[in-house]
């Protein structure tokens, strides 16, 4: 289980606070989403987890053990992932080679297209391909999800892994995390404004403003977001 | 047909792997140089290899229509103190098709410096297809220095491809490339360059696009790290209806310094010629994704490094 304990975070020059007293909880084989309006801190809260970004108040606990002051490798070591919202690109390094790092050994080419095809990828094409500036943007984002996929993990965090991919390889994608879920081996964190992504889970959290505004079940939260997105306190800081 | 091997110890053969990919003698037609000698050669039936009679080089002579074979010509320095200077003259038949492979290893255990300063000159027939591959690697304690002078002359539709890698070691290097290309003639330069310490290196490229068609194209990568620093001067002139494509690209690191001064010229209304540099810290988030996925910080550089130069 993954607790975070009344954590703030402040950014830039007049050390605005972009997380505030947060507190969350991602239990064991749960699927939990963040969703909630643009620049509310859903992506903050992941890198915090991950250890890219620093607060300057707080804890995270993962099964009891503080990961608060270990760096992003020593997190990735214990369990943790994180697919970016944006993913980066590289020069002259191939999707076999990413899949290869992120498996943390080697793999057949066989098993590589198996997650590539779990995202629509048709995978020969694409394991020789150089994740440059020649991959579309929708092609980056699917690679970066399947450099999740083929990692072990206690908490997997995916950030709008639904953004820029077209309808077809959204429907693998759900089937993709359907199967992660019903396999319950880890967490997973997923930052969402998808409602076929948000019927996944089994709790739904809406993040505004750095702060949990609304937790609860999946059977409690669809109904309440239209609501709550319609609110003014909601769509505004 | 091997005049001489004499005088190629087992640590010879681990710096001609790493400059010329020759953890043997291979097949076919070479000439090893080792500290101002001719240490092995051999000739075929198309490959002609003779000494200079005013003994500054050797001729390098490729038969017309010779198709796939290799030549290697590496130098070796395994003597601190050295400082020698060497002209090759290659002269490639009209439609041969070839490798040709010319590393340099330095191993300067000394403390006075050794240098090599090698000039080849190419004169590539019609419609002839040469690669050519230069890996220059230095290692030791006393100064390590390479000037590499490259003059190639493309006749019409001849194709050249220039690789160059100055993997590691170099104190000083100061590179000169010219080229002159006649119709449809085509030029590919691809540089890779390492610096580190308190090395420096000095590219300079002239390319002289003479005939309609001509194509030019560079891609420069280089890393510099510690103190050192690196200059690059690439220069296109365009004199026909001709297309060329510079591209210079930089990680810099620690207290390195890189300039990257592109020269286009164009003489003739219909040349078309671009060029593109860029220089920046290692990107920051590549890094992070790669620590992301349980790589260390040092574990991440390392790859991404390698991957920029590959
Ligand atoms: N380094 C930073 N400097 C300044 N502001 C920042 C920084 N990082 C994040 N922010 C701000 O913090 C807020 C939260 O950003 P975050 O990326 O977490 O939002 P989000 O909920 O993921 O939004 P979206 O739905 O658009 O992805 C935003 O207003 C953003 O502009
Ligand atoms: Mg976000």
């Amino acid at each position: 289980m993954l607790k975070i304990n009344d954590l703030s975070l402040r950014v830039g020059e007049d050390n605005t606070e972009i997380i505030k007293n947060l507190e969350l909880e991602i239990k064991d084989g749960e699927i939990l989403v963040l969703t909630g309006p643009n620049g509310g801190g859903k992506s903050t809260i992941a890198k915090v987890v991950m250890g890219i970004a620093a607060p300057y108040k707080g804890t995270i606990t993962l099964d009891g053990q503080d990961i608060t002051a270990l760096d992003v490798t020593e997190r990735a070591k214990l369990g943790i992932g994180y697919a970016f919202q944006a993913p980066a690109r590289f020069k002259g390094i191939t999707v076999k080679k990413l899949l290869t790092l992120a498996a943390g050994k080697e793999i057949p080419d066989r098993e590589c297209c198996g997650y590539l095809s779990r995202v629509g990828l048709c995978a020969n094409d694409y394991l020789n391909r150089i994740l440059d500036g020649t991959l579309s943007g929708g092609e980056l984002k699917r690679i970066e999800v399947a450099s999740l996929l083929i990692r072990e993990l206690k908490l997997a965090m995916y950030d709008e892994p639904e953004a820029g991919i077209d309808m077809w390889s959204f429907n693998m994608l759900v089937n993709a995390f359907k199967s992660l879920g019903r396999e319950r081996s880890g967490s997973l964190l997923i930052i969402s404004h998808q409602e076929r992504l948000m019927q996944l889970a089994d709790r739904i959290a809406v993040i505004a403003d750095g702060k949990v505004k609304e937790i609860g079940t999946r059977e409690k939260m669809l109904p309440l977001l239209t609501d709550l997105f319609s609110r003014e306190c909601i769509r505004t800081k | 047909m091997i005049d001489k091997t004499n005088g190629l110890t087992n640590s010879d053969f681990k710096i001609l792997d790493i400059v010329a990919s020759l953890p043997n003698l291979p097949k076919g037609a070479f000439n090893v140089r080792k500290n101002g000698e001719a240490a092995a050669r051999s000739v075929t039936e198309n490959i002609d290899i003779s000494n200079k009679a005013d003994g500054t080089g050797i001729d390098i002579r490729i038969k017309a229509g010779t198709v796939d074979e290799n030549v290697y010509i590496p130098v070796l320095l395994t003597e601190s103190g050295l400082d020698e200077t060497v002209a090759n003259d290659f002269y490639v038949g009209e439609n041969a098709k070839v490798t040709i492979v010319a590393g340099c290893g330095i191993h300067n255990g000394g403390s006075c410096g050794s240098s090599h300063n090698g000039v080849h000159t190419f004169k590539v027939g019609k419609g002839a297809v040469v690669k050519y591959v230069e890996k220059h690697y230095g290692e030791g304690t006393g100064d390590r220095v390479m000037n590499p002078s490259t003059v190639i002359v493309l006749e019409e539709g001849a194709v050249f491809e220039l690789e160059a890698v100055q993997i590691e070691g170099i104190t000083s290097a100061n590179r000169n490339t010219t080229a002159y290309l006649a119709k449809d003639a085509k030029l590919t330069i691809s540089e890779r360059l390492v610096t580190s310490e308190e090395q420096n290196v000095n590219s300079n490229v002239d390319v002289y696009l003479n005939g309609d068609g001509s194509k030019l194209q560079v891609v420069s990568r280089s890393i510099a790290k510690d103190n050192s620093v690196q200059v690059f001067h690439p220069k296109a002139i365009g004199n026909s209806a001709c297309f060329a494509h510079i591209q210079c690209d930089s990680i810099i690191m620690d207290k390195a310094s890189v300039s990257s001064v592109p020269e286009i010229c164009a003489n003739c209304a219909d040349a078309e010629i671009i060029h593109e540099a860029a220089i920046g810290r290692i990107n920051n988030e590549q890094l992070l994704k790669l620590q992301t996925l349980g790589l260390t910080a040092e574990e991440a550089e390392k790859v991404i490094l390698e991957g920029f130069l590959s």
